[in-house]
């Protein structure tokens, strides 16, 4: 049993972070933001350069072969600098479907043009009736001939406007919220009658709302199996839990650090207040959180590892607890910085806001203790 | 990083298993389970225990341990909590035994080592006084040195099994001088000397484990002075961080939980079991979340003392959380039993019960309200943390 990194890991680590240090500051990300297009082209060629877009695909298209923890590792990173490059919804959502399901000839066209950084994409999954239940679809996919037309609306998708390309989830058979009969297709964004509506979310990632209206594509572009597509968004979103699980494990890791040094520079009544038992305990409360929090997610990454075990209930917990820790944590950073934690200028906010949406991604912690509970306690599925 | 078994584990699993099948027998488990023949069927156990080579798992090699690895802690942990199979007692093997291999001379390790090992002696442990709790370094039991003896005269108290026990080991003030936790010295003394006197505390649960330990000019060997005088200080602040690893509890919590739930698809209300309602399988699973990341933080660890490094720290962290974790499990408990926590512990209950959960459930319940105060309360605990973790 060890719990250590590889030596690879840590290079990969140390480059995330070494990045964040020298280019990609509080300032620069808030420019970023403000910008066009919500993200830099020049960083998202840096990432291809470092190779960080190459990680978790395989070698054969070019990939780094990379695992969980590799993945996580990565993202922690990413957490700490509120990175807003759509790593995510490119390499973990989009680039995660095309490993898992797409067959080779989607693979090679799509995978080697990721990791060269040409090819941005998204999967759009999310409509305005679903919430957390991603089986619940209305967005209908219907035969015709050879092709298939597309009809709906998917909302909230997480780099929708940048994305080439996009992956729909479709209903190929069965009533609205049916388990079988959802597809997934490969959708270029500039298809006729595919509309876009760009808008930017709390925590500065851009989104767009996609329109579909009798979009044509044609056999080629089903990515795995048709009526069969919702196990395969399953998988990919328990490996995107997990991504997101360290995302927001570098978020707090950052709050605690930071709060923990303000108590010290901070001086009321002539002392610093972190010499306050009453803040004391409350910070150490906060490690606390954060440290449980570290452990669901080793556990979690280590489960997803070991194929033959089941990381449901594992993944489960941690996005359990990275709801209850986070709001813990951000609720406490805000507050022992005082008036400055409520203010827009210092960052304390923003990471907040990112916690806040990484917990409301594929589910909340009150979605997914439900889910937890019916996998450790009920007695129907028996 | 990596955390599956390997065949070797896995093989030490089952012998583990079947050993406890075997070893702890029904017999065993009666007479553990009167007052009348505790203390013989705990030195039964350990014995057995001994014979099989298992008693003593972190020990050095040298000294008669087993130097186990992270994972085969873990996985006797586990097993010996699934099993139902009680902890060794500590004082002896968990907390002595590393002070005298650690600080001892080669006398005194000749002479206790190989009786703690097959639990020739039973140990209990001297240090909280009437007005030193978790100020510990203001105890004021005294020792003054006279001819090749200390006489010590003053008083313990919380000292749990005195009443049982064959040796103390004492913090004992040697000196005023100088800041208080230079004056104190770490020694071993013989329950059985004249001068000692042990009355007995009973507990919140209505049993008797507690005493308060008087000493009236009791002799004692300066050959039984572990390391230098005046440094006991820095030996049992070794100790103290070790023992906050085993308070942590995590494989008795996994089985407490696992019975919680067992008995909850036994009870109902209204015709429906409580494992079927929704609020009581939240409450369950907040402690078992809580649970399932205890048993990560503890194994990251024991990983990292295996790899050299001490368990400092962080050990606080696991006495805090698996013992508001054991506690939330006793609340949850008692919750289940219903009116049946009421029950006192008589056969009668059993016979017209036909069980006895209710008075279990409070027994653990109550004399769980310790776990969070003894070796050093969750309190002294976060000051610890702040200080040594946070830098505060
Ligand atoms: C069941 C049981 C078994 C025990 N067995 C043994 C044994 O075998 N041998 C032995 O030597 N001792 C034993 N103890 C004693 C135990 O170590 C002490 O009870 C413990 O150190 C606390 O001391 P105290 O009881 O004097 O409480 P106090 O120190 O008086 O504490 C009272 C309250 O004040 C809080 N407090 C104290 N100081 C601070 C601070 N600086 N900051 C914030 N809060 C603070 C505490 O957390 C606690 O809540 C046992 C205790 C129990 C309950």
């Amino acid at each position: 049993m060890n719990f250590d990194f590889t030596d690879e890991q840590v290079m990969l680590r140390d480059s995330v972070a070494r990045f964040i240090q020298d280019d990609y500051d509080f300032d620069t990300r808030c420019k970023v933001v403000a910008s066009e297009a919500g993200m830099s082209k020049a960083n998202w060629d840096t990432f291809a350069e470092l190779g960080w877009l190459s990680v978790p695909f395989a070698e054969e298209f070019g990939g780094f072969g990379g695992g969980p923890v590799d993945l996580m590792v990565m993202m922690e990173e990413f957490g700490k600098g509120l990175v807003v490059e759509p790593y995510f919804a490119t390499v973990v959502l989009f680039g995660g479907l095309l490993s898992r399901g797409g067959s080779e000839a989607q693979q090679g066209d799509f995978i080697p043009r990721i990791i060269e950084g040409s090819c941005l994409g998204a999967f759009a999954y999310l409509e305005r009736q679903s919430r957390f239940e991603i089986a619940d679809v209305q967005t209908r996919a219907t035969r015709q001939g050879e092709d298939y037309l597309l009809d709906g609306e998917k909302v909230v998708v997480f780099n929708g406007a940048n994305a080439d390309t996009l992956i729909v989830s479709a209903r190929t058979a069965g009533e609205q919220t049916d388990k079988h009969g959802i597809t997934l297709f490969l959708v270029p964004a500039n298809a006729p009658g595919v509309e876009l509506v760009d808008y930017r979310l709390m925590d500065g990632q851009r989104v767009a709302n996609v329109v579909l209206r009798e979009v044509v594509v044609g056999a080629s572009h089903v990515l795995g199996a048709v009526d069969e597509g919702l196990p395969l968004m399953q998988a990919v979103i328990s490996d995107a839990c997990v991504a997101l699980g360290a995302e927001a494990l570098g978020i707090m890791d950052r709050l605690n650090a930071k709060t923990l040094e303000y108590t010290r520079t901070r001086e009321q009544f002539g002392v610093a207040i972190g010499s306050f038992q009453a803040l004391q305990h409350r910070m150490v409360d906060t490690f606390m959180s954060c440290e449980q929090a570290r452990s669901l997610l080793y556990r979690a990454v280590c489960a997803l590892e070991k194929e033959d075990d089941d990381p449901a209930r594992d993944i489960h917990a941690l996005k359990v607890m990275i709801d209850k820790a986070g709001k813990h944590i951000y609720g406490e950073a805000i507050q022992l910085h005082g008036g400055m934690g409520i203010t827009d200028e210092l960052d304390i906010g923003h990471y907040a806001k990112r916690l806040m949406m990484i917990n409301a991604t594929f589910g909340n912690g009150d979605y997914h203790q439900g889910l937890f509970n019916a996998l450790s306690y009920g007695r129907d599925a028996a | 990083m990596d955390t599956s078994f390997s065949a070797e584990d896995l093989a030490f699993r089952d012998e583990v298993r079947a050993f406890f099948a075997e070893a702890y027998d029904d017999d065993l488990q009666a007479r553990l389970a009167d007052k009348a023949t505790f203390r013989e069927a705990v030195i039964d156990w350990q014995r057995r225990l001994h014979d099989k080579g298992w008693i003593a798992p972190n020990w050095p090699k040298a000294h008669g341990g087993a130097e186990w690895t992270p994972t085969q802690n873990f996985i006797y942990e586990t097993e010996r909590a699934a099993a139902g199979v009680r902890d060794v007692v500590p004082f002896g093997l968990k907390m002595v035994g590393p002070v005298i291999y650690t600080f001892g001379n080669d006398e005194q390790k000749e002479r206790f080592l190989p009786r703690i090992l097959r639990s020739e002696d039973w140990w209990c442990q001297g240090y909280s006084e009437p007005g030193a709790g978790s100020d510990l370094a203001a105890l004021k039991t005294r020792a003054e040195r006279d001819g090749d003896d200390y006489v010590v005269n003053g008083a313990k108290i919380w000292t749990t099994y005195a009443q049982y026990a064959d040796w103390i080991f004492c913090l004992v003030r040697t000196s005023n001088e100088g800041k208080k936790q230079n004056g104190i010295s770490f020694l071993l003394i013989d329950m059985h000397s004249p001068g000692i006197k042990v009355n007995p505390i009973v507990s919140i649960d209505n049993h008797h484990s507690l005493n308060e330990v008087e000493f009236n000019n009791v002799r004692v060997p300066v050959a039984n002075l572990i390391g230098e005088e005046h440094k006991g200080w820095t030996y049992a602040k070794a100790l103290l961080a070790h023992e906050r690893t085993s308070i942590a509890g995590v494989a008795d919590s996994k089985r407490a939980l696992a019975e919680v739930q067992h008995f909850a698809a036994r009870e109902q209300n209204g015709g429906r079991f409580l494992i079927d309602d929704p609020l009581f399988q939240q409450r369950l699973s907040d402690i078992e979340i809580e649970l399932m990341a205890l048993e990560y933080t503890e194994l990251r660890v024991l990983a990292s003392v295996a790899a050299g490094g001490a368990p400092g720290a962080e050990s606080s962290l696991l006495k805090i959380k698996g013992t508001e974790i054991q506690q939330a499990i006793q609340e949850l408990r008692m919750e289940l039993a219903g009116y049946y926590q009421g029950v006192l512990p008589t056969e009668l209950a059993q016979e017209v019960l036909g069980h006895s959960f209710g008075s279990d459930a409070r027994q653990a319940f109550m004399y769980g309200r310790a776990a969070t105060i003894y070796g050093g309360s969750n309190e002294v605990q976060k000051n610890i943390i702040a200080k040594a973790v946070l830098g505060l």
